[in-house]
């Protein structure tokens, strides 16, 4: 195309045509997935405004509702999922450093433990429907402040399956990631996407963070 | 018609002929526009859509006028009427206003205007129009097979539990639209950041960007709130859970909260685009920088930052504290300061300028006229005593028609008119142009002047029967409405004309100072074929080419 | 004139603040936007350009300009805001002697329940020179009461009382229009205050046929089995009712609530929501048998419940007294006066706002599928 030779002498083969030069496009891109961010934490916080809101009106209902949850399998997800940030890490300093192999390795093993996270989320779920504790027709529990505790789940199963909607796109980039790596798109020199998606997967982590708690730990202590 | 041939002197000969290679030459095949990533060309692609649903909209809007020329209510059934009267609002707010300006003159000018090849994001902005497209289908889908009747604001539990009508496409719709808004302003912000031409600081920005800017960051932060509520309420309606249903355990006031903390927000998505339009077209009619360049454009800031904390004014009769009705009464006079420190400027900046009355002009100065209206009867609503009775009456619908009708339509033409010769290399006629204005001008006043009188008297909105002392102002409305209609019909004809039998315009017609009348008209596909760099100050005139023209 | 009105006629005692900052505010607006207006027709054809390619001289910002025209817009809204806030104030703060009648919102018609007499449907017949409190709730959506001629507004909200009051100055026919689109008929869902001189208001009232709301709430009272628990004395298992309403409930968890009309609702809904201090959760919810009329009835019974002793004439309140025409209510407008509704018959003392020791304790359930007990 005509930018090309607009460009001249020593086009980047990654430098896409309206950028002057690869270190504008870095930052360029770099903030980009800062103010899309920005706008997730807007997404997910009027999800918790409205949850702060109800858990203030109906504590008792949000204690049994959180008491429900499995707390052994949440904080073997959190796990699961810490680590999943810590390949992700790996994998943007290999990138760095221009290293393919472990770059693709690392990538792999964050898909690999992204996918664990969101099996025993199934699981989760399969047992919370087979408890008859899905809002709606199949909701069953008739115990204590049984109209409340549907309202928490309709919390739980929302705010949780929003987050696991954001990792199954985040598999989607992954995988894309992994192809690029191994065709060696990435170097020292080119790294952006790779920072980029990190972003994204580390922020898809902490929502996770703040919702264990959430949604786990209410009044668990004594 | 002096205007015209004046322009055809300053037209060096060598720029007389045909424009040359252009983004509308570069490729005719259906697939070079709808795979497109240039800027100027998504941008036509929603003008085209929009304008489609601007007369879709439109239609709704005269149905009602008509059923309301009589207070019996004989014309529609109670049911279509109040179907008429949402999609009206969803159409026009979710399907036009908020992506008028922005994605359409925002989108082809703000990297022309900062020295931009393109937006940050090319592949994203495309994906943008595509969200836009398939909320608009939902939408028509609605429209087609049966409509909506929970009015825009989706009010619960009305709409959660009692309305038999198509409520989940419609808020998928409004949910698939947010989106596209989302992105857009997220695409504009990082542009202005990172993509601004060398020599091109903050403070050299034409004041249409900085209004972009201020918008993409309420479109940005506020809509995600709105998806959020959009999707409680599906999730709601589906299950019959009570998040919003009082009779299930939830709160509908929380509804109304969450609605309106992007729903007011949205309002300043409308009109801040609108007010950076009026900034430019104003400095190219008086042939002046604007006075106060950075009280406009920190205003512009300080409405966005102000637009978020003025939501509740929404919910004065809805039972909320006296003390929370005190500070978002408070917050919503401050709000009106920057857009009052605007008028004035843009006042002033007509003192010792060249001003001529070109069709842009005229629709700044129309606009400037529903502006101040529309902002004034803002300070009735804003009076807590005074909400009282006004609440949801018709002072409330000529109050934000004036803003975002008279306003952002205003300007939106005004723009339009203003960029027309950059965007199709063409001029239309100026005698058409003229008469449109006017005509709108007229039309609107009279359309929606008597319904503040109407809501004092106490007509409430969403009515599709009235008693019968109201006929009087609802006849004069629906007379001006037919006024109305016909000033927004007109430019569709000649604007449509000039694209074959326009003169040609030249790169700079209205001898406007910006970067973008420094390419030819239309743009080459890269916008700039050197990088331009900026070495003065927005609207300075003493250019070294303008000075040469000066003769 | 009278076939093109700009105004709505002036019925009531707020109609005449309103009108006053309405006015001030359309001359104010009205000149700074005509003044605006002449200066930019002023300067669009004083400065028009004469010569083709004509330039302005830059002229440079005096800054000073800039902050007057930012403060002085300030200052004026501050009074503006101000003014608005005081008629804002006025026209919610409810007056103490306000007589109550309750309004309940239903697609598409309105019922009032006078509460010592009769109910209406679509029409209100209020007395003129009286403050009257509207207590009301919607059985379905949102409905909004308005009646332009008062000035007044307040959105009705299902499963909670939401309060306005007025006082008619004029005796005449009032529109009364729902105000909060809510469904099909909402145009339609139009009623007609009647707002009348004392004397044929009470004729009005007394010419009613069937029993007041109190004497329907006291059949439900004992229909429902309220009345088992709530037996009126310490060995109920139920908190003692009468002389409850307006006093300061401790509840179980320490909070203290004023009993108003909204709590009376919600524990009888809802009762696990709030439980008085000393009493168990053993209350069935009543929400779902209770539609808003018998829980108007209730709550009306449950407010006119009085220690006897404590003012029998109740026919020298009449004027302003609310309920008038039940002998049984002279219940106190607000708490904080602990003399009058402190103590009385079978009741141990309740201060208002001290901590009750055993007495005005409710009860409450917490399933709301076992009726138990």
């Amino acid at each position: 195309m005509s930018e090309v030779e607009l460009h001249g002498e020593h086009q980047h083969p990654h430098l896409q045509h309206h950028f002057e030069d690869l270190g504008q496009q870095h930052v360029t891109v770099t903030l980009g997935m800062w103010a899309f961010l920005a706008t997730e934490i807007l997404f997910f916080g009027g999800f918790f405004f409205a949850y702060t809101l109800y858990r203030h009106a109906y504590p008792e209902a949000w204690t049994i509702g959180a008491h429900h949850n499995n707390i052994t399998l949440g904080t073997i997800n959190t796990a699961v999922l810490i680590c999943s940030s810590l390949t992700m890490a790996m994998g943007v300093y290999f990138s760095q450093l221009g290293r393919r192999k472990p770059l693709v390795n690392s990538i792999l093993a964050t898909i690999f433990l992204g996918l664990v996270f969101v099996i025993i989320k199934g699981v989760e779920y399969a047992e919370h429907v087979r408890e008859g504790f899905f809002p709606g027709v199949l909701f069953t529990y008739s115990g204590p402040e049984a109209r409340h505790v549907e309202l928490f789940m309709v919390f739980y199963f929302g705010m949780t399956a929003l987050h696991a909607l954001h990792m199954l796109v985040g598999f989607g980039i992954l995988t894309w990631l992994v192809i690029r790596a191994q065709q060696g798109w990435y170097s020292a020199e080119y790294y952006g996407p790779v920072e980029v998606v990190g972003l994204y997967w580390h922020f898809v982590d902490i929502v996770w963070i703040f919702l264990f708690p959430l949604l786990y730990l209410i009044n668990r202590h004594g | 018609m002096t205007t015209t041939t004046v322009h055809d002197n300053l037209i060096p000969p060598s720029e007389r002929a045909e424009p040359g290679p252009s983004y509308l030459s570069d490729g005719h095949t259906v697939a070079s526009w709808l795979l497109t990533k240039d800027h100027k060309r998504i941008a036509i692609l929603y003008l085209v859509s929009i304008t489609f649903m601007f007369m879709l909209g439109g239609f709704f809007a005269f149905m009602m006028r008509l059923e309301l020329l009589t207070p019996q209510g004989d014309l529609l059934t109670s049911d279509t009427y109040n179907k008429f009267f949402t999609m009206h609002g969803l159409i026009m707010v979710f399907f036009f206003l908020i992506p008028s300006i922005p994605a359409t003159l925002g989108n082809f000018l703000l990297p022309l205007m900062i020295g931009a090849k393109d937006l940050a994001f090319p592949r994203i902005n495309l994906l943008s129009w595509y969200l836009y497209i398939i909320g608009a289908g939902f939408g028509l889908f609605v429209v087609l097979f049966g409509g909506v009747d929970t009015g825009w604001t989706f009010y619960t539990p009305f709409s959660t539990q009692y309305s038999n009508t198509w409520v989940i496409p419609i808020t998928l719709a409004a949910f698939i639209v947010g989106f596209s808004s989302i992105l857009t302003g997220l695409n504009f912000v990082v542009t202005t950041h990172k993509m601004r031409a060398p020599g091109m600081t903050w403070f050299r920005l034409p004041l249409f960007v900085w209004s972009m800017y201020a918008t993409s960051l309420v479109m940005m932060l506020a809509t995600p709130v709105l998806g959020i509520t959009l999707m409680l309420l599906i999730i709601e309606r589906t299950l019959r859970v009570g998040i919003f249903d009082p009779a299930l355990g939830g709160d509908p006031i929380l509804f109304q909260h969450m609605f309106w903390f992007y729903s007011h927000p949205a309002v300043y998505i409308m009109i801040l685009p609108g007010m950076g339009v009026i900034s430019e077209v104003i400095a190219a009619f008086s042939r002046k920088r604007i006075y106060g360049y950075r009280f406009v454009a920190f205003s512009s800031l300080a409405i966005a930052f102000l637009g978020f904390l003025v939501w509740a004014h929404h919910l004065l009769v809805a039972g909320i504290s006296i003390y929370s009705a005190m500070i978002f009464s408070f917050l919503s006079f401050l709000v009106a300061i920057p857009s009052a420190v605007k008028v004035f400027n843009w006042t002033a900046t007509l003192y010792r300028g060249s001003i001529s009355l070109d069709t842009p002009m005229l629709y700044a100065l129309g606009f400037l006229g529903f502006f101040l209206v529309g902002g004034l009867t803002g300070l009735f609503l804003a009076a807590l005593g005074l909400d009282v009775h006004v609440h949801d009456t018709y002072f409330v619908i000529a109050h934000f028609h004036y803003i975002m009708v008279g306003g952002a339509v205003m300007a939106y033409f005004a723009g339009l008119h203003f960029w027309w010769p950059k965007i199709s290399g063409r001029l239309y006629p100026e005698f058409w142009g003229r008469l449109a204005a006017m005509v709108t001008f007229v039309g609107f006043n009279l359309t929606f002047f008597p319904q503040f009188v109407l809501g004092y008297l106490g007509m409430p909105r969403r009515y599709h029967a009235y008693v019968p002392e109201f006929q009087v102002l609802n006849v004069m409305s629906t007379a001006g409405a037919t006024v109305l209609g016909v000033g927004y019909a007109l430019p569709l004809f000649y604007l449509l004309w000039s694209l074959k039998y326009g003169k040609i315009a030249g790169k700079n017609p209205w001898e406007a100072v910006g970067l973008e009348w420094e390419t030819s008209s239309p743009p080459p596909t890269q916008n700039f074929t050197e990088t331009p760099v900026v070495t003065w100050e927005a609207y300075q005139r003493n250019l070294p080419e303008v000075l040469i023209e000066r003769g | 004139m009278n076939d093109f009105p700009l105004f709505p006629r002036q019925a009531s005692t707020i109609a005449v603040d309103i009108d006053r900052i309405y006015i001030a505010l359309v001359l104010l607006c009205g000149l700074t936007a005509l003044a605006i207006v002449v200066t930019i027709i002023v300067l669009a054809f004083k400065y028009r350009r004469s010569a083709v390619g004509a330039y302005s001289p830059e002229v440079s910002a005096p800054f000073w300009l800039e902050y007057i025209w930012t403060t002085v817009p300030f200052f004026i809204f501050m009074g503006i805001f101000f003014w608005g806030a005081w008629v804002y104030f006025r026209a919610y703060r409810v007056p103490e002697d306000a007589t109550d009648v309750y309004a309940v919102g239903k697609q598409w018609m309105w019922k009032f329940q006078h509460e010592g007499g009769q109910s209406e449907i679509n029409d209100l017949h209020v007395p003129v020179g009286r403050p009257i409190r509207m207590i009301m709730a919607s059985e379905d959506v949102i409905h909004s009461f308005f009646i332009p001629e008062f000035r007044i507004h307040r959105d009705v909200i299902p499963s909670r009382y939401s309060f306005v009051w007025f006082q008619a100055t004029k005796a005449g026919k009032y529109h009364l229009f729902c105000s909060q689109y809510c469904g099909t008929d909402h145009s339609k869902m139009i009623g007609t205050v009647y707002a009348m001189e004392p004397e044929d208001y009470q004729n009005w009232l007394s010419g009613g046929v069937k029993g007041s709301a109190t004497e329907e709430g006291e059949k439900l009272f004992q229909s429902l089995a309220c009345i088992t628990c709530h037996t009126g004395d310490s060995s109920g298992r139920g908190p003692v009712l009468a002389g409850l309403f307006g006093t300061t409930v401790m509840l179980s968890d320490g909070q203290r609530v004023k009993a108003d009309e909204n709590y009376l609702r919600e524990s009888i809904l809802n009762s696990t929501a709030k439980v008085v201090a000393g009493f168990q959760p053993i209350m069935p919810n009543f929400q779902g048998q209770v539609d808003e009329q018998k829980l108007i009835y209730l709550i009306a019974y449950i407010k006119a419940m009085k220690a006897p002793d404590l003012n029998p004439g109740a026919g020298q309140q009449t004027p302003t007294g609310r309920g008038s025409a039940n002998p049984l209510v002279t219940v106190p407008k607000e708490p904080g006066q602990p003399g009058t509704n402190s103590a009385g018959g079978s009741m141990t003392t309740v201060p208002a706002a001290s901590p009750p020791p055993a007495t005005p304790a409710r009860t409450s359930t917490a399933s709301p599928g076992s009726p138990q007990e």
